[in-house]
């Protein structure tokens, strides 16, 4: 490609189109000769792999790493997924060799204290939700969500009972359903009210034999506290079914409200959200996932225990005296990012985590009431640690709520979630969390405010031409999926 | 509290502008017997220099690869990572970003997710790769389930040579779903007929290349045979270092492949996060699991990347998405991208050949002890040894006398009698000779 950079407008080639044939950033010791093993099943052709040096490899990657923000950067309101500040003591822990240079085959004597570690993380999950037991090996929250519908799935196969059907609010996150529908669950959507939470009377109409649970998101996804949980969980319970709590958003609730109360039997966590650890780009998170009594004998493998002898791996189900639902994950889930979870935790203590969720909810709050002159919330507050607005005050200004969000990638924030939860009209959810300064959220609501008057003003073009101060101007995605370039072709 | 900013002012003036006395009033919604109001029974807040003191003191409780002779493989393996890795990675543009939603200010993440699949598809000798799973278990499980979405049929065939993990990952995962998982007893010495079971409802055939008992196979004549009946190869690769040096699944006419990616530039962390590779050919595209990045044009026709073909995905289908999955493993795919980026073509095919002459050396060097049985004629780095004894005693014996010595093959397979003597063990570019001898010296004792 011939863009050319400029100043920090930086252009930069694919690493396959900065070639130099033969060239290798790592110098490696030329391999013993021995005859070998491979039985005539030696790779024959060029791999294609572009030969660079180490320093060009660094440049290449230091500059894509310019064309990111994050929230190192900036203020990353992207609602439904907790971008708070992740701390670095963390990232130094997880490096310990003595954490990330062993194996999950070493002999359990060798790695007590990695055992240890997993065995604390759980007890202070457990302990933060007042649930009796836990599973530690699910990937991501879908990957929890997947790991709870697994375990009703199996109580219920040992209750020998035939339910089926799964419930599932309209404002559910899509993994919801896409994990029920791959535990063989069919869904069935409840409605909302005009309040923004599940319709107890439409839900209590829907229940009956055939209903395995109900998956809810608490605090949901419109940022409120469902107010009925109570009489929801005891519906579900009496009408036979298992409550699944979504806990993506616990980041509102941790030590100051007790799940174990509101009659959840099981919620995943998102370690890469309420607990710090980095997202990554996409990952790698951790979703362990809490259970009540009735559940916790059909946790997957593996699972940590403790005896005079020490710590010790359960691996398979005739060691485990319990009826586990099988294997999720390969190995013993994500140690490291347990290890920077746990360090997390640590840092800010019980009293630490409450005023967390205290000042997330605060920040929340503090954004519905200053934007609400403006903008349109589609809920009266108060809200938890999301404030939900949608687009009737873009009404007949021309401008979307993607225009809107695109614009405000030039006022330098990263956008809020758009057009989630689906149940509202061109929805903008924010999530300021707790890390953010008032002064943050002072400059934010000012930009927002002149956004909206700025809309309203019928300056619909300057909308539609956003952003303009980024390394591209918006992307063509029609044009992506119907020709689909999905790799580099020489 | 270090990580929090707002002041007691400031929260005073926060919650005067919503209009509310206190915090407790925003929590009005939660039900009064679920409310806390006191700090849970744990420790309280705690500095960075009491943290790291804890922590430490529980990674001192770890023996590390590095402080021991080390064989241990059996799927997770320890690889020399270049410093430059974990120094970008670490870049808190990529480490504190998420999902590139607004490619605008994703093209970091995006570029690198698409150099990150041609690299995957290159080096599997496929079409097209996706943005990464959670591991080469969970990946294993997503191709047998697209397998049977690509042929409308039901039966999954695993191989006995297929990772243990991989295959009580798939079995779980599908144990609801309609489909009949049939895993094939464990096969460390390559005597299964996969193709005699390849029946009209088969939907695939699931093989590991190098295989976990370590030998290497020509799936040739099995794609050909599952394809004439109508039916998918699906190869994993446990360690896709070997595909430095091994002829790639694709060659072998591979219909789907899966990997797990820790190998190159990932540390092996008590096993996570791993990094699930997913790779296929361009017809099945639609079909595939996990997120994508393509190419495109921005309003001003300059080249960029975008996620694509998301109408597979849970956030536009829903129940009727190919996958759950949404949180995938960015960051370690990042890791995996800049060591395969230093290394290049040149370092890549030379660690692979390092990694067997390594493996080869340890062979010679075992082979010819008392007791000692080569259980596998062809291997890339990891090869299986029968052993007059229990291996799990052998190995605790050897971690007795300071040598990380292998993965007995009975803590995967408790039910089969006739493995216990089955040892695995593993070589790679970090193995020294000297650490060989120490552990040629410590089996001689223990045998």
């Amino acid at each position: 490609m011939a863009e050319t950079s400029r100043g920090l407008m930086l252009e930069e080639p694919l690493i396959f189109e900065q070639d130099s044939p033969g060239l290798c950033g790592v110098d490696l010791p030329e391999p013993p000769l021995v005859i070998d093993r491979l039985g005539g099943l030696e790779r024959q052709e060029a791999i294609g792999l572009p030969g660079l040096s180490e320093p060009a490899v660094v440049r290449h990657y230091t500059r894509l790493s310019q064309k990111n923000v994050g929230i190192d950067s900036v203020f990353y309101p992207l609602g439904s997924c907790t971008m708070k500040h992740n701390p670095r003591i963390n990232e130094k822990l997880a490096r310990l060799p003595g954490l990330a240079d062993i194996h999950p085959f070493q002999p359990a004597s060798t790695v007590q204290g990695a055992l240890e570690l997993i065995d604390l993380t759980a007890h202070w999950l457990k302990t933060l939700t007042g649930m009796p037991a836990i599973a530690m090996s699910p990937a991501a929250g879908a990957h929890g969500e997947f790991c709870g519908l697994m375990t009703i799935r199996a109580a219920l196969e040992d209750r020998r009972e035939k339910r089926l059907r799964i419930l599932v609010p309209e404002s559910a996150h899509g993994t919801n359903p896409a994990s029920a529908a791959a535990c063989g669950f069919t869904v069935d959507p409840i409605p909302a009210t005009a309040r923004g939470r599940v319709d107890l009377a439409a839900m209590k109409a829907k229940l009956g034999g055939d209903v395995a649970g109900l998956m809810l998101t608490n605090p949901n996804t419109c940022g409120l506290f469902e107010d009925e949980i109570l009489e929801i969980a005891e519906a579900v319970h009496q009408a036979g079914g298992y409550f699944y709590c979504d806990g993506a958003n616990y980041n509102a609730i941790v030590g100051r409200v007790r799940v174990a109360d509101l009659g959840v039997d099981v919620m995943h966590i998102n370690l890469h959200k309420t607990f710090s650890t980095p997202h990554g780009g996409g990952g790698p998170g951790a979703g362990p996932t809490v259970l009540s009594a009735a559940l916790a004998p059909f946790a997957p493998l593996p699972a940590v225990v403790h005896d005079d002898r020490g710590f010790r791996l359960v691996e398979h189900a005739a060691q485990s005296g319990a009826k586990p639902c099988g294997r999720l994950k390969g190995y013993h889930g994500q140690f490291g990012v347990f290890v920077r979870a746990l360090a997390y935790m640590m840092s800010m203590g019980a009293d630490g985590l409450r005023q967390a969720s205290s000042d997330a909810v605060l920040s929340a709050n503090y954004l519905l009431a200053e934007l609400a002159s403006e903008l349109t919330p589609s809920f009266a507050g108060p809200c938890m640690h999301e404030a939900l607005f949608d687009d009737r005050f873009l009404k007949d200004t021309g401008v979307t709520t993607l225009d809107f969000a695109k614009a405000m990638i030039d006022e330098g924030f990263h956008p809020m979630t758009m057009y989630f939860p689906l149940v509202v009209h061109g929805a903008l959810l924010m999530e300021p969390t707790e890390t953010e300064s008032k002064d943050t959220l002072d400059r934010f609501i000012a930009s927002l405010r002149g956004l909206a008057r700025r809309a309203k003003g019928g300056a619909a073009a300057s909308f539609k031409a956003a952003p303009v101060h980024t390394p591209r101007r918006r992307l063509d995605e029609t044009a992506a999926a119907r020709t689909p370039v999905l790799r580099w072709r020489r | 509290m270090r990580y929090l900013p707002l002041t007691e002012a400031d929260r005073q003036a926060m919650l005067a502008a919503i209009g509310v006395v206190g915090v407790d009033d925003l929590f009005k919604d939660v039900p009064v017997p679920a409310r806390r109001d006191a700090p849970v029974d744990l420790p309280f807040h705690a500095g960075e220099m009491a943290v790291e003191h804890r922590l430490t003191a529980l990674a001192q409780k770890n023996l590390s690869a590095g402080c021991a002779p080390f064989f241990i493989g059996a799927g997770v393996y320890r690889h020399h990572i270049p410093a430059a890795v974990d120094a970008l990675i670490q870049r808190g543009e990529f480490l504190t970003s998420y999902t590139p939603y607004q490619p605008e200010v994703s093209q970091g993440t995006l570029q690198y997710l698409f150099e990150f699949q041609s690299q995957v598809a290159l080096l599997t000798g496929m079409d097209v790769a996706n943005a990464s799973m959670y591991d080469g278990a969970t990946a294993t499980a997503e191709a047998a389930a697209m397998a049977c979405r690509v042929t409308k049929r039901a039966h999954i065939l695993l191989s006995g040579d297929l990772h243990p993990h991989y295959r009580s990952v798939t079995a779980t995962a599908l144990q609801y779903s309609g489909l009949d998982v049939e895993a094939l007893p464990p096969d460390p010495l390559g005597s299964e007929d996969l193709i005699g079971r390849i029946g009209p409802d088969t939907a695939c055939v699931v093989v590991q290349n190098p295989g976990f008992f370590g030998r290497l196979r020509d799936a040739t004549a099995l794609a050909a045979a599952c394809h004439a009946a109508g039916a998918l190869l699906v190869m994993a690769v446990a360690e896709p270092v070997s595909l430095g040096l091994v002829k790639a699944p694709g060659d072998m006419d591979a219909d789907i492949v899966v990997a797990e990616g820790q190998s190159i530039g990932n540390p092996m962390a008590f096993g996570g996060p791993g990094l699930g590779l997913f790779a296929t050919r361009d017809k099945y595209v639609r079909q595939m699991p996990g997120r994508l990045v393509g190419q495109t044009v921005d309003g001003d026709g300059r080249r960029g990347w975008v996620l694509t073909l998301s109408t597979r995905e849970q956030h536009i289908r829903r129940e009727k998405a190919t996958s759950n999955i949404c949180t995938n493993s960015g960051l370690c795919a990042l890791a995996f991208t800049i060591h395969l980026s230093l290394l290049g073509e040149a370092g890549f095919r030379r660690l692979a050949r390092l990694n067997h002459a390594h493996a080869v050396m340890l062979a010679e060097k075992l082979a010819p002890l008392k007791g000692v049985r080569l259980l596998s004629q062809t291997f890339f780095n990891e090869f299986a040894v029968a052993l007059p004894k229990s291996a799990a005693e052998v190995v605790e014996a050897l971690a007795r006398r300071g040598v990380l010595g292998g993965v007995p093959v009975s803590r995967f397979y408790p039910s089969y009698p006739e493995l216990d003597g089955v040892l695995l063990l593993a070589a790679t570019e970090t193995t020294a000779e000297a650490d060989m001898d120490a552990l040629a010296d410590a089996l001689r004792e223990v045998l």
